[in-house]
């Protein structure tokens, strides 16, 4: 019988029998920790493991700090020590403050490539499904355990399919076609299920997007959603390997639990107001209630590529944000970073007066930037928006095109009027 | 030592009053928050479903070995560990749902506590509090003595066996 993405990556990385609903060993290819909960993780280690070998793979092991980086307080930066300290011990891998967001770093630095798996402390791990990778965030026994074990038991989740009919338009992107599929699934649709997306806008989603898309299927409930990786990401993910890899496909006749078909030929850019992400509605029909934006934050692991970062430069030439907004900015990796210096791009954001910090989660993960404080209205490209989750204010979540477009205006504005 | 793969013991069927399958237990009902600052295993025990209507004194009556049977996505909600332990601390040999909350699922197989999953809780006549069964893990047959009925279901994975069998997950990487 045919067999979905993630039940042939699966059999690629285990002996047992793959079958939805059957527990199974999963051979992990990467196995990584944050700052936040990898000093947990070595805690674990240190205690179950005192005197033996602790890790089954050095090279395959690697910590990566993003969620407050430089540390800002003392709890965080001793944390980071714990880990740098253990790290340099065991001779394994510290991505530090510079880097930028865990899981982009796995995938620009060669650790995670397509068909491959890999486990974190990150709840948003299964965005390497933008790359046709599995991913799964863990709590820090289980990630102790992966690291000793370099294997973790998972439950194989049947599969459903969700099927994009008619293509983006601009200012439509990547983000307004996520919540679209949100919109349509809700936080529950995906509920326990791996999803694998299809059709031409899928298609023509570049790696940007696809982050965008895979970052997202944590809020509609899934456990991982795969974009099946074309030439582009191919080639981009050769390019840095360390070593071979074999890229998954389902087969024509593998088996879905449910198909969702979405049509996006009439989309217009969307926002999910406050307090979930599920919540869902054009950003036209907020315009006439003018809305005033405090803060409009481009950046975290779903929209803080250079081309999500590159939307506000284009928009921004010339001109300043509006004069009671701040727009703060912030790189998801040290390459994009490099890529804004490189190309002048820093200059313009500078000019347009906005804030442009160094790589990381920022106020996602309670980092310096991007936090609110009570009645703050804030646009944000984040994934979530619960209530208390980037400090006590109110979060609308939307594309970088609408983030810009607000804060050139000072209200809640869609781009189809900028 | 090895693990016994045949388990026997008293059935304790999680049902509401009037006789229906209380679904969605989740881990405030069956270890409470109010009760996290304990850290020892022995102590929990006492404080089993002392939020959970109807069985608010489970703890007085549970005896060592008893098998529950329970309704679907039991341990619902939170990440709690507790909500596992508790049932070690009483010496509660396995549970049998209909289906479980996916962290409590991983928090029970982690821990070593024996879990089935089974439809068997809206069988009133074949089971009922006070049975005599006889459970296989492996092959997942479950014999009701009392009633001279014989459930089959599906046994434990190689997984939960390999775990159950070392005592818990951070035990069995020690065998590798
Ligand atoms: S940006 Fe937010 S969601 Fe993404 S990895 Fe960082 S903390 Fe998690």
């Amino acid at each position: 019988m045919g067999q979905t993405i993630i039940e042939k990556i699966f059999a690629a990385h285990s002996k047992d029998d793959i079958k939805p609903g059957k527990i199974i060993w999963l051979d992990l290819d990467v196995r990584s920790a944050r700052d936040f909960g990898g000093a947990n993780v070595i805690a674990n280690l240190r205690k179950y493991y005192p005197n033996e070998e602790k890790l089954e793979n050095k090279a395959k092991t690697v910590f990566t700090f993003d969620t407050v980086v430089p540390a800002k307080n003392v709890g965080y930066a001793e944390n980071q020590q714990i880990i740098r300290d253990f790290a340099r011990e065991e001779g394994i891998r510290v991505f530090d403050s510079e880097w930028g967001i865990g899981s982009h770093i796995l995938i620009e630095e060669g650790y995670c490539v397509p068909g491959a798996t890999v486990v974190g402390t990150d709840s948003h791990l299964n965005i390497m499904g933008c790359i046709g990778a599995f991913g799964q965030g863990m709590g820090d026994q289980d990630i102790a355990f992966g690291m000793k074990a370099g294997k973790t038991w998972f439950e194989v989740p049947p599969t459903m399919k969700v099927i994009i009919e008619g293509e983006l338009q601009p200012p439509c992107s990547a983000k307004d076609l996520t919540l679209a599929i949100i919109r349509k699934l809700t936080s529950k649709g995906a509920l326990g299920k791996a999803i694998e997306f299809e059709g031409k806008a899928i298609e023509k989603l570049s790696f940007a997007g696809r982050i965008t898309l895979a970052s997202m299927v944590t809020e509609m409930g899934g456990i991982i959603g795969f974009i099946p990786p074309n030439e582009e990401i191919i080639s981009y993910s050769k390019a840095r390997a360390k070593s071979d890899f074999t890229p998954y496909f389902a087969d024509e006749d593998a088996k879905y639990v449910e198909e969702v078909v979405v049509d996006i030929s009439d989309l217009r850019p969307l926002i999910a107001k406050p307090y979930k992400p599920d919540n869902v509605v054009e950003v036209a029909s907020l315009e006439k209630e003018k809305i005033h934006v405090d803060s409009a934050f481009l950046g975290s692991c779903t929209n803080g590529r250079y081309e999500d970062i590159k939307v506000a430069v284009d928009m921004l030439k010339g001109i300043e944000v509006a004069k009671d907004t701040v727009m703060k900015i912030v790189p998801a990796t040290r390459r994009v970073l490099g890529d804004l210096i490189k190309n002048g791009d820093l200059q313009v954001l500078f000019e347009a007066r906005t804030v442009v910090s160094n790589p990381g989660c920022a106020g996602c993960a309670s980092g310096q930037i991007g936090m609110t404080g009570k009645g703050e209205v804030q646009v944000s490209t984040g994934n979530r928006n619960f209530k208390g989750k980037q400090g006590s204010g109110m979060t609308y979540l939307c594309s970088p095109e609408t983030v810009t477009a607000s804060a050139i205006t000072g209200y809640i504005t869609s781009p189809e009027n900028i | 030592m090895a693990k016994p793969i045949e388990l026997k013991g008293r059935a304790v069927v999680i049902r509401d009053k009037d006789g229906k399958p209380i679904d969605d237990i989740d881990t405030d009902m069956i270890f409470h928050n109010k009760y996290l600052h304990i850290k020892k295993i022995e102590e929990m025990g006492q404080y089993t479903f002392d939020n959970l209507e109807g069985w608010k004194d489970f703890a007085k009556k549970a005896q060592k070995g008893d098998i529950l049977i329970l309704g679907a996505n039991f341990g619902a909600g939170s990440s709690r560990q507790q909500a596992v332990d508790c049932f070690i601390s009483l010496g509660i040999q396995l549970l049998i749902a209909k289906s479980f909350g996916a962290i409590y699922k991983r928090n029970a197989i982690n821990a070593g506590l024996p879990i089935l999953q089974a439809d068997i809780i809206d069988e009133k006549k074949l089971i009922e509090t006070g049975d005599e069964l006889v459970v296989n893990l492996q092959t997942g047959e479950i014999k009701n003595l009392t009633k001279n009925h014989t459930f089959k279901t599906e046994g434990m994975s190689q997984v939960q066996m390999d775990i159950y069998q070392a005592g818990n997950l951070f035990e069995y990487a020690k065998t590798l």
